[in-house]
């Protein structure tokens, strides 16, 4: 097994991140955050829409729930908005949904139309979320089907790229 | 570069830093070798080669799978740091994620975005 975790004592209050785990066997992202807000809070987040798209895109790339249905079965379809204006869609369709501990879902390309755009990768994912004594402890879980479809997410549709990550996350940090 | 981009050059520097750790890797990009026959290269113990072994490995230069009771290494560094680098890259993007949703907790409620 390939697996490199790297717990973290965060450096800056601000990054709620804890652990960090990477299996590249199974091309698996695993992350744990810790948020001093009750379960309820951060389930709300990812049941409103509006919340939702606050957090998913940076600054840089907004996002725009079209659709958003939190229920087993449920879809969701986005588009995030570059610099330049254009749009780049996705899809989530939802699996299992344990309201306020669990969902499951599946996270996918779409067209101009917002459709789920064929050959495209997919990923699965599962995202839950535990009371704990100081609020709530978040774990991501992020699976790719091959080490080529990981290649292809970055390539094509991470829009918003590690870059402009870092320099939002340098900006909340100076602020 | 980022927090974990320093981890893992520092990892790599430090397991390219030792000259057995070296001869190592260059056998195994070379081939498959079992962590045994390894061993038997060096004047040293079965089990510092092994601690060699698991230095490379953290490092992502060296993957190892288990062949019965035999522990075999090859040198895998690009599909190996590849998926490992692109996992990095994709990690970045949810801990901004996750710094958001630490921002947006932070915010009052009436906060409207647009």
């Amino acid at each position: 097994m390939n697996i490199t975790a790297h717990p973290t004592t965060p450096k800056d209050p601000t990054m709620p991140v804890t652990d960090v785990q990477t299996d590249t066997d199974t091309n698996t992202l695993t992350m744990t955050a810790e948020f001093t807000a009750p379960v309820e809070r951060i389930w709300q987040i990812y049941a409103d829409p509006r919340q939702l798209e606050r957090v998913w895109g940076p600054p840089e790339y907004p996002a725009t729930f079209v659709e958003h249905d939190l229920t087993p079965g449920g879809r969701s379809k986005y588009y995030m908005t570059s610099p330049d204006g254009e749009r780049f869609g996705g899809w989530w369709q939802m699996q299992s949904v344990d309201p306020t501990s669990s969902f499951t879902f599946t996270d996918g390309f779409a067209d101009a139309d917002l459709n789920p755009a064929e050959d495209m990768p997919v990923s699965t994912n599962r995202y839950s979320f535990k009371s704990t004594a100081t609020g709530t402890r978040a774990i991501y879980t992020s699976t790719f089907a091959s080490a080529e479809e990981l290649q292809k997410v970055l390539e094509m549709g991470m829009v918003e790229g590690a870059t402009a990550t870092i320099g939002q996350i340098d900006a909340l940090v100076a602020a | 570069m980022t927090d974990s981009d320093e981890d893992q050059a520092d990892a790599l520097f430090h397991a390219l830093s030792d000259r057995t750790r070296r001869d190592i890797l260059r056998r195994v990009l070379a081939g498959e070798h079992s962590v045994s026959a390894l061993a038997e290269k060096y004047d040293m113990s079965f089990a510092a080669v092994q601690k060699h072994v698991a230095v490379l490995e953290r490092a992502g230069l060296l993957v190892k799978r288990r062949d019965g009771r035999q522990q075999m290494a090859s040198g895998d560094v690009n599909a190996v740091r590849s998926v490992s680098a692109m996992l990095a890259d994709i990690e970045q993007i949810w801990r901004g994620r996750i710094s958001r949703i630490d921002d947006l907790l932070a915010a009052p409620p009436d906060d409207s975005p647009r």
